[in-house]
């Protein structure tokens, strides 16, 4: 595989270790895991206070969902919608069903252009397909224009959130990576030193080279155009100065007409980043004479999302709108932080979306990464429910695990088949909660609670005592005392 | 009124004085309440686990057991929560036609603690005495599943000599998601670490809620942790009275 080449880990569902070991060196890392949690809080504070100021924001939610949820039902027509419509406009429009050949069409596209460099805007989508690492090693330049995609890629380091992907890394990090990378050796951590440093090393690539590639945002079926919403105007200068533009995008992000991004744009800005409106709103149709690049290609990626378009229950893991919301709402998140869910999409969202694009063959710890607490839910601007995705996905894991010979040996596994037979009778589950007590004795200290258990019991007592079963149980008492007023009922 | 307890797997098997206190509250405010002995669990932990089809068994049982009740009151709102949220998917991929119609029947005749006293009762002052101080963690399924909204507050609110002390990030799970707690073990330790310093930093005597599982799993690491403060289900604070004072956990 093309990442092979690369010097540095790949969030790669593949080869990515299962949730509860990936996590352990962000939970071993107590001051790391203090500065995304005070950078999520930061970010959840402001979004907090735009929510409230829109009286109507559980209708834009309720509008937001309904258009997404239209674009699904609806996405053959109006992906073709779109199709037509940007090619009228003086686009191209090519289609791809995974990575490599999303990959291999944009090398293609590049080499024809005999582009030896590229400049990007921050798209998760090419990180999905390892489009970097595969550009690289094919002899092309890729230079990131977003300032946490340059610290991430100077810096040799792997995206921790969608939105802000540098989340993780601080500003004397920061600094480090800059001095080094861009031999600056005096260069201050000042946020303004560190901004300007970015620029000088920018304003060079945007002036010097004349292919980009993007993400989008939205697709819009009705005219063929293109969103794409960023903070600092590096956006723009890719959308404006080079001579070619390739914009690749998952066949998911189509909206069906202009106007709904109307409720769209509204949405996303206030659950992204807690901003009214996005600082650049950059919308473009084809391609214009005189202004822009002048070659305009739109790679739709499928890469398994059509798949998931075939299941009712998940489907609507494909309404997401990439805004983050989830994750910064995600109690579990917060303390793991994004490497832990081993895929360029961390948090609630990808612990849905990663498992689905992987069809279930990989990555099926990432449906139990999640307590259910339902923040998630509660936050998401499309109202994708995550925990009924999170159970539908967890029963489909079990019903792998069902056929497969480790059922015998796993302790969780066993417990729950045989709860079940215990709990089908009032008889068995007295005998179990008898058995319980009398094994529990053993474990029991003299305080009246358990430190200190085995097996599966270990994972609890490790950071938490048990308090000791008690004597009589609730039916036990119901029965030696008997329904107080049922004799003058009868 | 005549009300049937449904005191769910754990309450019965680990807190049975929070069975006890509820049936001292609600036997005082005179509601008739009868317990059916064959009750079992509702199913929340194999559906959550992703074991669809044994917790589709156990809600088949619960439906069937409680289809003539007159009303369900169950102390636990994940129990709720799992027969609100969850048995209608179960019902409607499972169940039989007779199944849905009698759980469709049913369903809003079952009632979280709380809301039984609050909405079916109409009742807020119970009459209770509880002289410490109390913070009230919101659990999730009571917050986003149930929205139980100020109900707990309002009940505690007029328990006399109580103290509340105001939970920071209330709304935050204490890590505990049933299984999750120990198939992410240190993930759920991280997330109750946090938690338990926002408890601990009320300053009160007691942490309160209407949800067992999160009460063992803070209870846990107070008493790992030597942390001076007890939980008690909020139950036992509402049954509690001069005569007879709470049952606090250990």
């Amino acid at each position: 595989m093309s990442h092979a080449t690369s010097t540095h880990p790949v969030l790669d569902p593949l080869f990515a270790p299962p949730f509860p070991q990936a996590a352990l060196p962000m939970l071993r890392n107590p001051q790391l895991r203090k500065n995304v949690g005070h950078a999520i809080d930061v970010i959840q504070a402001k979004r907090a206070k735009l929510v409230v100021e829109k009286t109507d924001w559980q209708q834009l939610r309720s509008t937001g969902s309904a258009i997404r949820a239209h674009a699904l039902e609806n996405l053959g027509a109006y992906l073709e919608e779109f199709e037509t419509r940007c090619t009228a406009a003086g686009g191209t429009v090519h289609w791809a069903a995974d990575a490599a050949e999303a990959r291999q069409i944009i090398l293609d596209l590049l080499r024809k252009e005999n582009a030896g460099e590229v400049i990007k805007i921050k798209t998760m989508t090419s990180a999905e397909i390892q489009l970097n690492p595969f550009l690289q090693a094919a002899g092309v330049n890729v230079f990131e224009t977003d300032l946490a995609e340059i610290i991430l890629q100077l810096g040799e380091e792997e995206p921790s959130h969608i939105v802000v992907p540098a989340l993780h890394i601080n500003r004397s990090q920061v600094r480090e990576i800059f001095a080094r990378s861009m031999g600056l050796k005096d260069l201050s951590d000042d946020p303004h030193a560190l901004t300007a440093a970015a620029r000088t090393y920018l304003r060079q690539k945007f002036l010097t080279i004349p292919t980009a590639i993007s993400g989008a945002n939205f697709l819009i079926a009705e005219t063929g155009g293109v969103a794409v919403v960023e903070s600092e105007g590096n956006g723009r200068m890719c959308l404006t100065l080079p001579r070619t533009m390739i914009t690749l995008a998952g066949i998911e992000k189509v909206v069906p007409r202009f106007q709904d991004l109307e409720v769209m744009l509204q949405v996303l800005a206030r659950s992204a980043t807690g901003e009214r409106m996005n600082p650049y709103t950059s919308l473009w149709t084809g391609v214009t004479p005189g202004d822009g690049p002048q070659r305009f290609h739109v790679v739709l990626l499928d890469n398994g999302r059509s798949s998931i378009l075939t299941r009712p229950k998940q489907r609507q893991t494909l309404k997401c709108i990439r805004c983050a919301a989830c994750m910064n709402a995600c109690p579990v998140y917060r303390q793991t932080g994004g490497h832990a869910y081993g895929s360029v999409y961390p948090g609630p969202i990808g612990a849905i979306l990663t498992p689905q694009l992987m069809q279930m063959h990989h990555a099926q710890s990432l449906p139990f990464a999640s307590s259910l607490c339902g923040a998630c839910y509660e936050v998401c601007p499309v109202k994708i429910n995550i925990p009924e995705v999170l159970l539908e996905l967890r029963a489909q894991v079990v019903n792998q695990e069902r056929s497969q010979f480790a059922r015998f040996v796993d302790p969780m596994y066993l417990g729950l088949r045989i709860a079940n037979l215990l709990f089908a009778k009032a008889w068995s589950f007295h005998a179990a909660q008898f058995m319980g007590r009398i094994g529990l004795r053993f474990f029991t200290r003299k305080d009246g609670w358990i430190h200190s258990l085995p097996s599966i019991g270990a994972k609890w007592t490790q950071t938490r005592d048990l308090r000791g079963l008690p004597s009589q149980t609730f039916h036990g008492w119901w029965a030696a005392r008997g329904p107080k007023s049922s004799k003058e009922a009868k | 009124m005549r009300a049937s307890l449904f005191i769910t797997c754990y309450n019965d098997t680990l807190f049975p004085e929070t069975g006890r206190a509820v049936v001292s509250l609600l036997e005082k405010l005179g509601v008739e309440l009868d317990f059916h002995p064959k009750q079992t669990c509702c199913g929340q932990m194999h559906a959550n686990t992703g074991f669809r089809g044994e917790a589709f068994s156990q809600a088949k049982r619960l439906v069937r057991l409680y289809q003539d009740a007159e009303t369900v009151v169950v102390p636990s709102s994940s129990c709720v929560a799992m027969i609100r949220d969850q048995y209608p998917g179960l019902m409607d991929e499972l169940g039989s036609d007779a199944l849905r119609k009698d759980f469709a029947a049913l369903l809003p005749r079952v009632y979280e603690l709380s809301e039984f006293l609050i909405d079916r009762l109409g009742v807020e002052d119970v009459g209770a005495w509880f002289p410490h101080r109390v913070t009230y963690h919101a659990s999730c399924h009571g917050v986003r599943a149930l929205h139980l909204g100020d109900r707990p507050y309002r009940l505690l609110a007029k328990v006399r000599g109580l103290e509340l002390a105001t939970l920071p990030n209330v709304d935050r799970c204490c890590g505990f998601g049933g299984t999750f707690s120990v198939k992410n073990a240190e993930v759920s330790s991280a997330m109750l670490a946090v938690k338990l310093q926002d408890v601990v930093s009320t300053g009160a005597e007691y942490c309160t809620a209407l949800d067992n599982s999160c009460l063992m799993h803070l209870g846990g690491a107070m008493h790992r942790q030597y942390a001076g403060m007890k939980t008690i289900h909020m139950a036992q604070i509402l049954a509690s009275t001069e005569a007879s004072p709470a049952e606090a956990n250990l």
